[in-house]
């Protein structure tokens, strides 16, 4: 069913009008406020975790600081390029569509897909090498290293350095699986482009599809200085 | 207070009688505003109840009622805050001469150790008149020791002390409840407060011997090694711990922390969060090899070493003059 | 009461009961009135089960010892009853039914904003209350309702994962009806229905929706974090591995305060619109009454920390919260005001509805008070974690909430079954619920005011005549429930049938028929009036009389 409504009968027959709605610019209304309201949801959820991870951080300061101290950042600031890199492509993805080309569109998104697939690759790589230097919290846990500060060498509790690798795995591994969700939203989202269900004036899914990438995005862009950056050596 | 339908525990503390004072007040004023609403609700719906041919009258508002029913009743409500604050203030602030008694509570029972050493399981004697500091930990999950007749409560976790005070007034025999649920035997976690005439006490007191606290610290000081790091006559690998209890403390990081319990039984259990100042990290970790009572003990001796060389429990805690004259802070010799 | 319908009327042709029959029609509708309808069974159900836990407290209170079941059994009971009555009763039951079902009908919109995720949001609840059944047949959990750490995440053998599980899926339920409400209100208002002419009912599920999309994703983590250290033994938590149990106290306060809020603001919003109603006036201040649901929302974010007076928190910061608590007051206190001022030179009729609204007022005004107890911090740190705290919560959630619930659902109960339900039985009802509830709370306070630890199973002999009291209230309180089910069932079958407006109340949903059609109103209304315009609305002849 070729679902590109005409332009003069755009609003009473346009086939992604829901019925509850009086036209098409109530109901992508709608769609945007609801995406928005969502994702602060999101924010309020991640912050429970930011604010534990906070409060340790000050209470604990030496062992949670050695903990970190032992993150690789490359793996993490390559990461942090890709996934800057792939809200690009979903702008440039819903730009494409806006100016009717599908096309390309259905090319951006590819390449935001094959970003997140590179992201939780690195990710992968990165919670192996943790497995391998003992530091999953758990059974094999096995912390020996220490705080390193101006030339000194502070040792730390292993229970306390748990801690903060506790609260990496939760709060990196809850974001990647808001990565995976959002790797399956622009799976579906390209094939919706693909069977032409958007047009320059319907791609509301989409939008709110690149909304949530960037949710994903952002709250990365808080966690890699926080887990990563700060009391570095 | 009738026995048969009691409203009110017995009052056997000094602060008793002034909460009862405080919720007497609150109750009043409830009762007051209760009254008040439920007459206007009663009066006004059979006033104006529904007669044929009578129209309700549209009234949209009156901004200055809406503002005087807020500010009114805030007012009053500053009263509570206000008289409730500074009631609060004193319960939360132990007297300095307190006589300080150590609880360690477990599922599902209260582990009492006197200063003089006498111990009790699930009941604590204390004399009138006397200030008492409770400093309270717990070995596995939250308790709360809780005395209807003192109108004091608190919460006692595991990994850290808290405190609470009383003096009582009233020889006799009071509930303690615990009044955070623990798990099975929450309701049977109870004793009692046996509170005596100074005279009965001391005679309760003398009867069996038994170490004081602090003395059972000093010789847990000698036999788990902390004396080879922390000396009194040179400058040893740890800080000398004369004089620094209650004092502030300057670590490595630069913030200034006061040397209370808690930084004490920190500084056991986990002692590189907080480092001293110009000293190394290479304080072991005492988690696991110490018990609670242990650390109680530990702690008594340490807070000892800052009372003058008679010092006995419930003497003032007097920033005195360390033996050897060393300075009362940490600093880099 | 068959004086009330029209005689000559007779059923609509066509409304959402009928408009499709069969199991696949309800299980997969999308219309926000079957959906409410879904709810209101499952919820029912829900209630009554955390109503026999209830029967179970208060029948082995009745003597001091524990005689009637062991500790642990009494241990997880007490959680069960908790953890049902908050979760899959108070926080759902006034937005998931009422407010499901009458919000669209009031903004003159034809459903909610998505319908689909309406649908989901009951689907969640379901599986969450399966999950937790499903615990409680596999031994249920004793952690208390609470579940503070370290006991829940070291110390209990029970099933806390699942019943966190449960819980955590019950809460995205809630999420996303307040979700939908939010972009439902301020996208989906018809032309006309401006704000300021919106029902209390609506200003007030706006309120409780803000604070389920903030506070709900908190205690959601929080739950996620106490899973994942139980299961792997972590430390979040935990002392001994350098974890702090304060820590888990404020995030899981953070939202279960807001909670309480979500639970008693949409029942407010039902009592503004009885007091009109049965006043026939437009409600005193209204925009105090609109503007103090989002106060009641918004401070309602900043006193968490006064259920830990006594948990460790510094004396400073208990000062703190203990003034903010008294903030919160206010808006309250504004409410009961303006509705009683509503009173003044009404014309005021006493049917069941408002019954339960002067009930609800009446005993909010005390639970409320007794609020002020608590924010009063010696008075707090005498009685928390006593039956002071126990009466205190019931006074509001059931004094308030289901009263507030019961009073709309014998209100909104000709709009959304088209037929009355028999006023005698119900007004007996109000007051049997009325008289058995201040019997069972009430000496709850004295209880705890002397003494009586909460969560107890075995307590000191002279706490047994009030705990005995309690009892006998509860047994009365337990018919003043049973009784709505049984006749509102049989209203269903054998009630006189309702016209469009039985009440000749203001508000959207009076203009369309009893029941309404699927898509709410056959044109989209245009709106030129006020809200609570009684002025213009002639009331039934035939009105109920005083009495």
């Amino acid at each position: 069913m070729d679902s590109h409504a005409t332009t003069v009968d755009n609003e009473v027959h346009n086939p992604e009008l829901r019925h509850h709605f009086a036209d098409m610019q109530q109901q992508k209304n709608a769609a945007s406020l609801g995406m928005w309201l969502f994702l602060v949801t999101e924010i309020m959820f991640f912050g429970g975790m930011f604010c534990a991870y906070l409060v340790y951080r000050t209470s604990h300061y030496y062992a949670l600081a050695a903990a970190s101290q032992t993150i690789h950042v490359l793996p993490g600031a390559i990461n942090t390029a890709v996934l800057i890199v792939s809200s690009v492509t979903v702008v440039l993805a819903i730009h494409a569509i806006q100016v009717g080309k599908p096309k390309l569109c259905i090319s951006y998104l590819a390449i935001t897909i094959v970003l997140g697939f590179a992201f939780l690759g690195i990710k992968a790589y990165e919670y192996n090498q943790k497995f391998e230097e003992h530091h999953v919290p758990g059974p094999t846990f096995n912390f020996t290293d220490a705080y390193h500060t101006q030339g000194k060498t502070i040792p730390v509790d292993p229970h306390e350095a748990e801690l903060f690798f506790s609260l990496y795995f939760a709060m990196t591994g809850m974001h990647a699986l808001h990565m995976i969700i959002g790797i399956g939203l622009m799976s579906i989202m390209a094939l919706m482009v693909w069977k032409g269900k958007f047009s320059p004036e319907y791609h509301t899914p989409l939008e709110n599809a690149g909304l949530y990438w960037h949710l994903v995005d952002i709250i990365w862009i808080y966690l890699f200085p926080l887990l990563y950056l700060i009391s570095r050596r | 207070m009738s026995k048969f339908l009691p409203l009110w525990p017995d009052r056997a503390s000094t602060m008793a009688g002034q909460v009862d004072a405080l919720y007497i007040y609150l109750l009043l004023v409830s009762f007051a505003m209760t009254a008040l609403i439920f007459l206007a609700i009663a009066v006004l719906a059979i006033k104006y109840r529904r007669t044929r041919g009578h129209q309700a009258t549209q009234i949209e508002g009156s901004t200055i009622l809406e503002i005087g029913w807020s500010v009114i009743p805030f007012g009053i409500m500053l009263t509570f805050f206000v008289w409730g604050a500074v009631l609060y203030f004193k319960e939360r602030t132990p007297p300095a001469d307190s006589t300080e008694v150590y609880v360690v509570a477990k599922q599902w029972m209260w582990k009492i150790e006197h200063m003089e050493g006498q111990r009790e399981i699930n009941e604590l004697h204390v004399p009138t008149g006397q200030n008492i500091k409770l400093i309270m930990t717990s070995q596995d999950v939250i308790h709360s020791f809780f005395v209807p007749a003192f109108r004091i409560k608190q919460d006692v976790l595991p990994g850290r002390y808290t405190t609470a005070w009383f003096e009582a007034t009233q020889p006799g025999r009071y509930h303690l409840f615990c009044a955070e649920y623990c798990g099975t035997s929450h309701s049977g976690m109870i004793g009692d407060i046996v509170v005596m005439e100074p005279q009965d006490y001391a005679q309760w007191m003398a009867g069996g011997p038994t170490a004081p606290l602090q003395e059972t610290g000093k010789q847990l000081f000698s036999s788990l090694g902390c004396s080879t790091c922390h000396r009194f006559d040179i400058q040893g690998r740890g800080p000398n711990l004369t004089g620094i209890y209650n004092k502030p403390v300057l670590l490595e990081d630069g913030r200034t922390v006061i040397a209370d319990e808690n930084y004490v039984r920190e500084s056991i259990l986990s002692p590189t969060s907080k480092i001293v100042s110009g000293f190394k990290p290479i304080m072991p970790t005492f988690q696991g090899i110490v018990s609670d009572e242990q650390l109680n003990a530990l702690v008594a001796y340490v807070k000892s070493l800052s009372q003058p060389p008679t010092g006995a429990a419930g003497l003032q805690n007097q920033p005195s003059a360390s033996p050897t004259g060393q300075p009362q802070t940490m600093q880099v010799q | 009461m068959a004086s009330l319908a029209t005689p000559a009327y007779s059923e609509p042709k066509k409304n959402y009961l009928n408009d499709g029959y069969g199991l696949k029609s309800w299980l997969l509708t999308t219309d926000h009135k079957r959906i409410a309808l879904l709810y209101l069974v499952s919820i029912t159900l829900f209630f009554f089960l955390g109503g026999f836990f209830a029967m179970l407290i208060r029948l082995e209170l009745l003597t001091p010892q524990g005689d009637l079941m062991q500790a642990d059994t009494y241990n997880r009971v007490f959680t069960e009853h908790g953890m049902i009555m908050v979760f899959f009763f108070l926080i759902p039951v006034v937005p998931a039914i009422l407010g499901n079902f009458l919000v669209p009908l009031m903004i003159g919109a034809k459903d909610l904003a998505f319908p689909r995720i309406n649908l989901l949001s009951w689907y969640l609840y379901i599986i969450a209350g399966v999950l937790f059944l499903h615990c409680l047949m596999r031994g249920g959990v004793d952690t208390g309702w609470t579940f503070y750490t370290p006991y829940s995440t070291v110390a209990s053998n029970t099933n806390v994962i699942e019943a966190g599980l449960s819980v955590f899926i019950v809460g995205f339920s809630s999420i996303l009806t307040g979700l939908n409400f939010i972009v439902t209100i301020h996208r989906m208002r018809a032309p006309g229905m401006t704000w300021s002419r919106l029902p209390l009912f609506v200003w007030a599920n706006y309120a409780t929706s803000l604070i389920m999309i903030l506070g709900t994703p908190v205690v959601a983590i929080t739950i996620v974090l106490v899973a994942v250290e139980r299961l792997l033994h972590l430390g979040i938590f935990d002392p001994r591995l350098g974890g702090d149990p304060l820590l888990f106290q404020h995030l899981f306060w953070f939202y279960s305060h807001p909670a309480v809020y979500i639970m008693i603001l949409p029942s407010m919003g039902v009592v503004s619109e009885l007091i009109t109603c049965f006043s026939r006036k437009r409600v005193f201040g209204y925009k105090f009454v609109a503007l103090s649901s989002i106060a009641i929302a918004v401070i309602g974010f900043l006193v968490w920390a006064h259920h830990m007076f006594v948990a460790g928190i510094s004396l400073y910061a208990a000062m703190v919260f203990s003034f903010l608590t008294f903030f919160v007051g206010v808006p309250s206190a504004v409410k009961v005001f303006n509705w009683t001022a509503t009173l003044y030179r009404g014309s005021i009729s006493y049917a069941t509805p408002m019954l339960y609204a002067f009930g609800f007022i009446g005993l909010f005004t005390i639970g409320g008070l007794t609020g002020l107890f608590l924010a009063t911090l010696p008075i707090d740190v005498h009685v928390t974690d006593t039956y002071f705290i126990v009466a205190h919560f019931h006074y509001v959630m059931v004094g308030g909430v289901l009263m507030g619930y019961l009073g709309g659902i014998h209100f909104w109960w000709p709009k959304i079954s088209g037929r009355l339900y028999p006023e005698g039985w119900a007004k007996l009802s109000a007051l049997l619920v009325f008289v058995g509830f201040n019997l069972t709370f009430f000496p709850q306070f004295v209880l705890g005011y002397i003494g009586m630890p909460r969560r107890y199973w075995q307590y000191p002999d002279e706490f047994q005549v009030l705990n005995v009291l309690s009892t006998a209230g509860a047994s009365v309180l337990a018919v003043g429930y049973l009784l709505p089910m049984i006749y509102l069932l049989w209203s269903l079958r054998y009630g006189p049938i309702a016209d469009s407006n039985p009440w000749a109340a203001a508000g959207l949903e009076w203009k369309t028929t009893s029941p309404p059609p699927t898509f709410n109103f056959d044109e989209t209304p245009v709106v030129t009036w006020e809200a609570y315009n009684y002025d213009e609305i002639e009331p039934k002849e035939l009105e109920v009389p005083v009495g």
